[in-house]
């Protein structure tokens, strides 16, 4: 099909364009994939208006991090279970019902997507 | 979404209010005292009217340097001469506060079994005014922080004495303060107690917070991010917005509620405003 040049804006040519070259030799290994939802998890978790977990935690790259929470470090050793480390982000108050740490997932302050982006993320920390 | 979030602060309450239910708003001050003292053993009682900067000997050091040259002179020479010029029909402010006025600040906010409401310093500044034929001013800034921190500037030392008549509408009133300070709101989910009773003294990003106990001693207070004066209502609006609840109206009966509960709390402290904040 050919598509009609004058609908296609410049930001989605180039999206079309980044998408294909991601997609570029043959499919994106699953550690691939993992690395770049990993890259996109940092920025969620270090956006203010997102996740904006520095606000309370320790994190490793981040200045000027809150010290409410726990460092966050080492967290494949210590969330094995990886569905655990999700419920603590997706809704905190369920293991701690007084948890100060924002329930991201049940009052929709990120996306299903942005939270496993961040689970993905705290794996390499 | 609303509805949800609602519901989830519906959910919140339960889980945050104490379950040692209708304690007595005594009790209730004695526990809260307390446990700051407990926290902070070092603190002195009488120091927490400082904030954030009773914990902090660095940043304390930066602020009393800026009290060298108090940011918050200007708004009160400004609230002493709006405060006696007469309004149109002669009379001046002296005329609606007991003792002209001066030195009163401790005793508010109080609970008027006339009207059943608890009244506020600048409710009763708005009050005067309407009654005497002038338009009311806005609540958060500008004149009324002026004439409210020359008020406070008179009452300097006096110590914080607010009273819970025995009453029911003034316990209902004092309860619902309550609520609304152990209450997860908004969409982040947190209360005044969250931040101000289990963490104060932890940074959240570059910020110290600062201890419930004696925050409201030194209102209305000069704060840098605003460059102005600004009354406790605004601040507790700014600080219902930033866990993304929305904020009620200055001088709205649940934030003159929520007043009652959180200065009684500080019953025996000394008023030590106006204050600045950096
Ligand atoms: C307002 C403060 C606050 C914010 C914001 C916050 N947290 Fe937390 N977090 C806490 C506290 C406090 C705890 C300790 C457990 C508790 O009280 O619930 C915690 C615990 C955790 C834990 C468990 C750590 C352990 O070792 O048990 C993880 C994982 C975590 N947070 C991740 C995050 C992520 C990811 C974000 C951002 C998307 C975030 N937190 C944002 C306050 C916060
Ligand atoms: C997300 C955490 C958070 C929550 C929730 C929160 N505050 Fe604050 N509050 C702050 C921060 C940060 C400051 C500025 C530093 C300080 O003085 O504590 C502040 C400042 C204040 C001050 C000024 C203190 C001073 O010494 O001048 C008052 C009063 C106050 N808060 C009351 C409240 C009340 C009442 C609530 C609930 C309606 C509330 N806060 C909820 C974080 C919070």
């Amino acid at each position: 099909m050919r598509p009609f040049p004058s609908i296609i804006t410049t930001a989605t040519s180039i999206a079309a364009l980044l998408g294909s070259l991601a997609l570029a030799p043959v499919a994106v290994s699953a550690q691939e994939a993992e690395a770049s939802a990993a890259e996109q998890g940092k920025q969620v978790a270090f956006d203010r208006r997102k996740g904006n977990c520095l606000a309370c935690h320790a994190v490793e790259g981040g200045d000027m991090t809150g010290n409410i929470g726990p460092p966050l470090v080492a967290m494949k050793a210590r969330f094995p279970d990886k569905a655990r480390l999700r419920a603590q982000i997706w809704d905190s108050t369920k293991a701690n019902p007084n948890s100060i740490m924002p329930p991201f997932g049940r009052h929709q302050v990120l996306t299903e997507k942005e939270i496993d982006q961040i689970v993905e993320y705290m794996y390499t920390l | 979404m609303k509805q949800l979030l609602t519901m989830a602060v519906a959910v919140g309450l339960m889980g945050s209010v104490p379950i040692v239910a209708q304690a007595t708003p005594e009790q209730d001050m004695k526990e809260y005292q307390a446990h700051y003292h407990k926290r902070f053993p070092n603190v002195p009682h009488d120091d927490f009217i400082n904030g954030l900067y009773a914990l902090d000997p660095e940043k304390r050091s930066q602020w009393e340097a800026i009290e060298d040259f108090p940011p918050y002179t200007v708004a009160v020479e400004e609230g002493e001469k709006l405060f006696n010029t007469p309004f149109a029909n002669g009379k001046t402010y002296a005329s609606c506060f007991k003792n002209g006025g001066i030195g009163i600040k401790q005793d508010y906010p109080y609970f008027d079994t006339k009207t059943g409401q608890v009244k506020t310093i600048e409710l009763e500044i708005n009050e005067c005014r309407v009654k005497n034929g002038e338009k009311p001013l806005g609540y958060q800034k500008g004149d009324i922080a002026s004439i409210s921190a020359y008020m406070s500037w008179t009452s300097r030392g006096n110590t914080i004495n607010v009273k819970i008549p025995n009453d029911p509408r003034a316990l209902a009133a004092y309860e619902s303060g309550k609520e609304h300070y152990y209450a997860k709101r908004g969409q982040l989910n947190m209360s005044c107690a969250d931040c101000h009773v289990s963490y104060p003294g932890y940074y959240v990003r570059a910020n110290i917070l600062s201890p419930g106990l004696g925050q409201t001693s030194h209102f209305p207070t000069f704060r840098s991010k605003w460059q102005n004066m600004g009354t406790l209502h605004r601040r507790y609006g700014g600080c219902n917005r930033q866990v993304r609840a929305a904020s009620f109206d200055p001088q709205s009966e649940e934030y003159r509620n929520l007043e009652y509960f959180h200065t009684y709390m500080s019953n025996g402290l000394e008023i030590n405003g106006p204050g600045s904040r950096m």
